[in-house]
């Protein structure tokens, strides 16, 4: 019996492989799109684990976050060193991080910063940097570098780099009278850190020192690097600084100290609900995205009854055939049925296949160039009930072609029509 | 005496319930190892007739008892299964089907049947053995042996494995449906001959429909539609 099903859909295999192609494809789409969604967001909530708060300049809270944890995008201002350290010693706050952007090395940022980085900063689940070489910096002129920019220029320890002016990718301004000397080289962790390099705040003020407004410095004016280092080095300022507290029940009460502080206008965010914003304003994008999926699966099931519909009159001598040899018309009808959910479970069976090999090429690619880790992972529930719920479709699709066919099997009685 | 196989006692039949009656037999009996040749012009309803026979139509009123058994009081599944165990069946044309070798065309009613199966063997390879003596004995060694797709047929050799394939499990009952039809005259006689010779030997009874008269002094007996139907138009 299975014999005979399957020779007779290998031998109609064109439209067969047309259908389980086009149902893998939308399969693809749907549960690809899920999982890239779900990446997506499980990378970013990794990159600020552990940060219960992020103060910055007045501004947007999604700006705030977006460039001082994932290095998009520039601070409008900067906040100034003295309030800095007067919420730093806050009763509530347990550690801080500061963060000093503006700079870059060949297209990634650098983070000027201090110790506490090392020591602090989270991510994934509550995970701490580590070293795969070296140590952290320790003098003024020292840089750790994340594990992404040593792999891709193949960087050493003790090697010296040159640090640009500005973070476009190609910039001319160069402080190339202080070079860096790569003293520590991160693991990867997946997150936007594997892109940055570290330097200390002293050597972000170092370099800057003799500049004027953002220009270098005149002729004969400039300070070489071994005389920078007598000079008092602490900065003016900083862009953003993150804030580990002691209970989190406090939060809200740090956030409005932030947000009404006297001095200066400051933003005071919670990272996770930065995100959430970010991800309002996605969602129109995904439910788009979401609502053309659904609509090419229905496509590809339609495709299919079509198919098996307009299959059936070319199939009416088989049908006959098979009367004849005693096979009922709820068996024909079933083998209609069975034709439906054989063909949709290969189409899934292929679109899972082509998801998980087009995860495993565009990983490291999506890794490398947009700094996002998708974890390739088991199906979940919901994809185990999505695609379940495809295949009760395609099998009620099934009932449309496979009623007809009894029908017809019915009306036509004995005589074999062509 | 033989006993009679086939009993057919006022019955009748329309296709649709707007027409008038096709059928109205008042009676028609076929006894056990008849070779019946059933004549009668072109919808004159013979199909119509072999299909209720064969239990895939009904009838509207009337007996017919196939081996003492009233298909209308089996359930519809039952008629289908009653059908393989007890009937084989040779259309005019197009009897196989062309995904499947010559063997498994010819072994097909043995998967719907197990009484079938059971009298054609005992092992799948006994059954496979008695296929081929049944295609041998049909003229077909030589097809068999280069596993020629069923396509590559004349239509003559396919109607041999048609019939091969009604044979095989030795159902009571052979009905065919103008087989003869799409051969030329000295292929019909060798066609008749063989399956005369395997009904024999299955002991099979034969009901044999055809508009061609020339055929029908080469069977014990002969009937027209006219001569069982009321109703001729
Ligand atoms: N499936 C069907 N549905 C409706 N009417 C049918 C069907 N099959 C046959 N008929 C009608 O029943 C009548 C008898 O048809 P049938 O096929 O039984 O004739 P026949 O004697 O076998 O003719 P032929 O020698 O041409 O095969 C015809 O008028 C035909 O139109
Ligand atoms: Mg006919």
């Amino acid at each position: 019996m299975f014999n005979l099903f399957s020779k007779s859909l290998l031998n109609r295999r064109g439209t067969a492989i047309l259908t389980i192609i086009s149902i893998s494809i939308s399969v693809t789409l749907l549960i690809g799109v899920e999982n890239i969604r779900k990446g997506v967001r499980t990378s970013f909530s990794s990159a600020v684990s552990g940060t219960d708060i992020i103060v910055g300049a007045r501004g947007g809270s999604l700006q705030l976050l977006l460039y001082s944890i994932f290095r998009i995008g520039n601070s409008p201002n900067n906040l100034s060193w003295e309030s800095y350290n007067e919420l730093r010693n806050n009763k509530r706050v347990k550690w801080t991080i500061p963060i000093s952007l503006g700079d870059s090395h060949r297209g990634f940022r650098v983070v000027g910063t201090n110790l506490d980085y090392f020591k602090f900063f989270r991510y994934g689940s509550k995970r701490k940097l580590e070293f795969l070489k070296g140590k952290p910096f320790s003098k003024v002129f020292d840089t750790v570098i994340g594990s992404e920019i040593a792999i891709k220029f193949n960087y050493k320890l003790n090697e010296k780099i040159i640090i640009a002016h500005g973070t476009g990718k190609k910039s001319f301004l160069n402080h190339d009278d202080k070079p860096f000397k790569i003293v520590g080289i991160l693991k990867p962790t997946g997150t936007p850190v594997d892109q940055s390099l570290h330097v200390s705040l002293e050597g972000i003020t170092a370099m800057h020192i003799d500049w004027e407004s953002g220009a270098p410095p005149m002729e004969g004016e400039s300070i070489s690097a071994e005389e920078v280092l007598k000079l008092d080095l602490t900065p003016e300022e900083i862009t953003s600084f993150l804030i580990g507290l002691k209970s989190k029940i406090h939060v809200f009460d740090l956030q409005r100290k932030v947000n009404t502080y006297k001095e200066e206008p400051l933003s005071a965010i919670m990272p996770g609900v930065a995100l959430q914003e970010l991800w309002n304003i996605l969602r129109t994008a995904e439910t788009g995205l979401r609502v053309i999926t659904w609509f090419v699966l229905f496509a590809g099931l339609l495709g299919m009854v079509t198919s098996l519909l307009s299959g059936l009159n070319e199939r009416r001598r088989e049908m006959a055939i098979l009367r004849s040899v005693g096979a009922g018309p709820g068996t024909i009808s079933f083998l209609l049925i069975l034709e439906a959910i054989i063909l949709t479970l290969a189409g899934i069976i292929l679109g899972l296949i082509i998801l998980y090999l087009a995860l495993f090429v565009s990983q490291p690619i999506l890794e490398n160039y947009f700094g996002l880790f998708i974890p390739i992972n088991a199906l979940s529930n919901r994809d185990i009930i999505i695609l379940g719920g495809i295949l009760l479709t395609a099998m009620l699709m099934g009932i449309i072609p496979a009623l007809k066919a009894y029908h017809q099997s019915l009306a036509d009685g004995m005589t074999i029509r062509l | 005496m033989d006993k009679v196989i086939l009993e057919i006692k006022n019955l009748s039949f329309r296709w649709k319930d707007s027409d008038s009656l096709l059928l109205d037999i008042p009676e028609f009996n076929v006894k056990k190892h008849e070779h019946v040749f059933l004549q009668g012009p072109s919808g004159s309803g013979k199909s119509t007739l072999l299909g209720l026979i064969g239990g895939i139509l009904v009838s509207e009123s009337g007996e017919l008892k196939l081996l003492g058994h009233d298909i209308k009081n089996l359930s519809r599944s039952g008629r289908d299964s009653f059908r393989v165990d007890h009937v084989g069946f040779i259309f005019q044309l197009f009897n196989l089907l062309p995904y499947l070798s010559i063997e498994e065309n010819v072994m097909l009613p043995l998967s719907f049947s197990s009484i079938r199966a059971k009298n054609s063997g005992k092992t799948k390879i006994d059954q496979l053995k008695e296929t081929e003596r049944l295609l041998k004995s049909l003229g077909l060694e030589e097809q068999l042996a280069k596993k020629n797709p069923v396509t590559e047929l004349s239509v003559g050799q396919q109607q041999r494995v048609a019939a091969a394939r009604a044979l095989i499990g030795n159902p009571e009952l052979i009905i065919a449906d103008e087989p003869t039809s799409a051969l030329d005259s000295d292929l019909r006689y060798s066609f008749l001959e063989l399956l005369f010779s395997e009904c024999k030997k299955a002991g099979s009874t034969l009901l044999f429909v055809s508009h061609d008269s020339t055929l029908s002094n080469l069977f014990s007996r002969k009937i027209s539609m006219d001569e069982i139907n009321n109703n001729v138009n």
